[in-house]
């Protein structure tokens, strides 16, 4: 099973690197983009077959590790 | 006093930790390893600066889950005094072990330069020695300084004193909200702050304004 995790920058978090990424976009002649937001997608291949139970684990690796829930959301897909 | 320090792989300023201990607390502390399980019996734990595991996933994140940060748990519970310095702030609150996060700087740079601190609680186990409102310089180096928590966490550390040190007026390097930089957990005995106080002990650093710090912490005599 592939499982793609997604992790995002709570709303009212400062991100200073989207701020970055935005003046650089209207920079390149981008009209009409409005706020960006970064954050980061992990890829992450399971060995099981039970997709509950990959999905609880997934959401477990965010709580645990791969996501700081004091800034960021998470959100997981099983493929 | 004994104290012991937190070596990490990617760690860059322990050295410095060690030697400020050693001068100061008159023995060489103990080093602990990541995959240690056990820390000796100490007064004080450090865990210094520098970027464990290469700041892979966030700053602090794989470090704050070693084995060795869960004994640092077991001490801090039975209120041995720990002080993290910049990535060792990062670790601590990364592990748990103080609320809100760190990061990175507003100005998205990398700063390194002195700035300016005000002692926003002389009455912790670690600012005992200075005067409340004081201000001392401590040099700053790091990218990911920016302190960040909530409303209500931001109340209660403000409400709580657990704001311990500011940066003075107008030198905030890294956009920290309400100009934190260094915090206490609610029991007191877990210091986290971004600022490097052991790289100014001594006149051959220019000042030794960082010093009290450890002679409180370490119970010295002023």
């Amino acid at each position: 099973m592939k499982a793609r995790i997604t992790v995002t920058l709570k709303n009212g978090v400062l991100d200073p690197q989207g701020k970055a990424i935005e003046h650089a976009l209207s920079g390149l002649g981008f009209d009409g983009v409005g706020q960006v937001r970064q954050g980061k997608v992990f890829d992450i291949e399971l060995t099981g077959t039970d997709k509950a139970k990959a999905e609880a684990d997934l959401k477990a690796m965010c709580d645990k590790l791969l996501a700081n829930t004091v800034i960021e959301n998470y959100a997981v897909e099983v493929a | 006093m004994k104290s012991a320090v937190v070596l990490l792989p990617g760690l860059n300023r322990d050295r410095d930790m060690i030697a400020a201990l050693t001068k100061i607390s008159g023995q060489a502390p103990a080093t602990v390893w990541q995959t240690d399980t056990e820390i000796p019996d100490v007064d004080l734990i450090a865990i210094p600066g520098g970027f464990s595991f290469g700041d892979y996933l966030r700053c602090g994140a794989i470090a704050a889950r070693m084995p060795v940060m869960r004994a640092v748990a077991e001490k801090a519970a039975k209120g041995v005094p720990v002080i993290g310095v910049c990535n060792g702030f990062q670790i601590l609150v990364e592990a748990g072990l103080l609320p809100g996060a760190l990061m990175r700087n507003a100005s998205l740079k990398f700063v390194c330069r002195q700035v300016k601190l005000e002692i926003a609680n002389a009455n912790t186990m670690f600012t005992r020695h200075y005067k409340p409102g004081q201000i001392i310089r401590s040099p700053v180096a790091h990218h990911d300084g920016n302190y960040f928590a909530d409303a209500a966490t931001l109340a209660r550390l403000e409400g709580e004193g657990q704001v311990v040190f500011r940066y003075a007026e107008g030198t905030n390097p890294n956009g920290s909200i309400n100009d934190i930089a260094g915090i206490v957990n609610d029991k007191g005995n877990v210091l986290g702050l971004m600022p490097h106080p052991e790289n100014l002990i001594e006149a051959a650093h220019g000042g030794n304004d960082g010093r009290a710090l450890f002679e409180s912490a370490l119970g010295l005599a002023a």
